[in-house]
């Protein structure tokens, strides 16, 4: 397997505090990669890296082997890579459907004269950004409510909504912050689904969540970040085996 | 059906509109409307930028001024036409938006509205100052009107009268409105509407705030710039003051009380208050008052306007209906 994204001594400080250092780890094409660690260990920060919503301190990314250090959120969008937001992050006052298509804007090609004119170009695109928008909301399991305001959606909808939001994009590594952050038992088997239909589009997923057994169901690899530092990676069989890990974050109960 | 409802509402008021001068002869009524015109093309152009896209500009009022005192002094030191001094006056408004929001929109929120006013301020104290251009507090006196515009067969257009003028207006009005709705409706109006909703997703997405923000910045402040330079051709007489942050505020004004982002708001709260104390000859002195006043109320009980209240009254009847 070849890997997609390569971070090489990544760190990033806030004053004096290395909120993460010296990381290297690979997302492999195709794969679930989680990343795990207790709170404060870095890992929404190495999203906002990836991304470009933080410039790292020191050290750099790679995807599909093209140099991303530096590039802002937008262009790292534009690049392929998408993410969605700890807390559930949407436009508040769209309804799903319109979510969706704005969504597609950075995969469309038309400008303010386009608008004015309303060329060709412009319907063929706006077309083209509906269609893109229904045949996600039908993926992500929320045609019947295309037309309700995205805050008015009970919230494990909003989840799904930020999830197809980031799908919709067309990415080829998919970032999720907790997607499953204050979900039932059964809303979390609906997740695991929509997770394992995604990377069956060949999707990458880079995943952090807290809730142990989730990732080491669906994970096809772990890394496991404390204080900013990589203790450990593997598969999570041995992930869940190793002392430091157990120690760090999973509890000594976690062993048997 | 309620698209249905609004579409034929909008065709009336623009029939309405039209055939308003052939019942309505009144030359202060008519200078009223004028007036209301006006300031409805640049009411309509702040809401653009502050209603859709969610950026507090605060100095419309500089680029309504530099619309109107570009135009005035093409058309009285270069001798201009004012069908070319026009396009030209709007562009170079565009232009000054599009310099000053290279900085201004970097920041956000309140930042971004202080900014602009210090911005607008400044532009007051240039034209003020720079006598030799702008002859000051004196004023630009004797702007001409719109040329006739020639059309065979049957004769040249001219703008002597004020029905003549009332039209102008309202033709620029309507374009002005068209123009909105276009881009309103695109991907790109999309684009707006998402950043003012939540820049940080949008980001994410891969909608290029800044590029975005500049856009919706430029494309109103050259709106603004037709309303400057209309207002400078009606009126024929142009002076500092006119430029100033009142003009801002006073756009501010009619957007939160017609209803931000919506496409009628700016225009039911420019005709009210530019009708209502001409015709109740409320003394100027207490109209900052009763403004201030109006806006608290207003923004206690109704904070998306006029518009937005009845559309949440619509809203709530329809939602009723099973």
């Amino acid at each position: 397997m070849s890997a997609i994204l390569k971070a090489g001594g990544l760190s990033r400080f806030f004053g004096g505090l290395a909120a993460v250092m010296d990381l290297d780890f690979e997302v492999n094409a195709g794969e679930i990669l989680s990343l795990i660690g207790p709170n404060g260990a870095g890992k929404t920060t190495v999203f906002n890296l990836i991304t470009g919503t933080l410039l790292p301190t020191r050290g750099r990314l790679q995807f599909f082997e093209k140099e991303i250090t530096g590039l802002r959120p937008h262009d790292t969008a534009a690049l392929g890579i998408a993410r969605t937001f700890q807390t559930t992050s949407l436009f508040p006052d769209e309804t799903v459907l319109d979510t969706l298509i704005v969504g597609f804007r950075c995969r469309t090609r038309m400008g303010l004269w386009d608008a004015l004119l309303k060329s060709g170009r412009a319907r063929g695109e706006e077309e083209k950004s509906r269609r893109k928008a229904l045949e996600t909301l039908s993926f992500i399991g929320l045609a019947e409510r295309a037309s309700e305001l995205a805050r008015n959606i009970p919230q494990e909808a909003q989840k799904r909504l930020a999830v197809g939001l980031a799908l919709v994009t067309e990415p080829k590594l998919l970032l999720l912050d907790e997607p499953m952050g204050g979900l039932t038992e059964e809303e979390n088997a609906g997740m695991i689904r929509l997770i394992r239909k995604i990377r069956g589009q060949g999707i990458s997923i880079l995943l952090i969540e807290h809730k142990m057994k989730v990732v080491m169901k669906i994970s096809d690899r772990i890394v496991v970040l404390n204080y900013g530092r990589k203790i450990a990676q593997g598969t999570p069989t041995e992930v869940s085996q190793n002392s430091e890990v157990i120690e760090a974050y999973l509890g000594a109960g976690y062993a048997e | 059906m309620k698209s249905g409802r609004t579409s034929w509402l909008v065709a009336g008021l623009i029939a309405l509109a039209l055939i308003f001068p052939q019942f309505v002869t009144n030359k202060y009524y008519l200078n009223i409307l004028i007036m209301s015109g006006i300031w409805s093309i640049v009411a309509s152009s702040l809401n653009l930028v502050l209603g859709y896209t969610g950026q507090v500009n605060l100095a419309h009022g500089a680029f309504f001024g530099i619309g109107a005192y570009a135009s005035a002094l093409m058309m009285l030191k270069l001798h201009l036409n004012f069908w070319l001094a026009l396009p030209l006056a709007a562009a170079l408004a565009g232009f000054f938006g599009f310099l000053i929001g290279l900085p201004a929109l970097r920041t956000r929120g309140s930042y971004f509205a202080i900014g602009t006013l210090c911005f607008n301020i400044i532009v007051t104290l240039i034209i003020d100052r720079w006598e030799g251009l702008t002859e000051g507090a004196r004023g630009l006196m004797g702007i001409p009107g719109p040329a006739p515009i020639p059309i065979p067969w049957i004769g040249p257009i001219a703008f002597k009268t004020l029905t003549a003028q009332y039209y102008l207006v309202l033709g620029f009005l309507f374009l002005t409105l068209f123009a909105m709705k276009r881009i309103l409706n695109s991907l790109v109006g999309r684009t707006f509407r998402a950043i003012r909703g939540n820049e940080e997703l949008a980001e994410a997405v891969g909608i290029p705030a800044m590029r975005v923000k500049l856009l919706s910045f430029t494309t109103s402040c050259f709106f603004a710039g037709i309303g400057g330079v209309l207002y400078a051709s009606y009126i024929g007489f142009l002076s500092p003051e006119l430029t100033d942050y009142h003009v801002s505020f006073d756009s501010l004004v009619y957007i939160m009380i017609g209803g931000v982002g919506t496409m009628a708001g700016p225009i039911i709260g420019t005709l009210l208050f530019v009708t209502i104390p001409e015709t109740l000859h409320v003394a100027a002195e207490y109209r900052l008052f009763v403004y201030g006043l109006i806006l608290i109320l207003m923004i206690i009980y109704l904070p998306r306007g006029i518009v937005g209240g009845i559309g949440s009254l619509m809203g709530k009847k329809t939602k009723g209906v099973p």
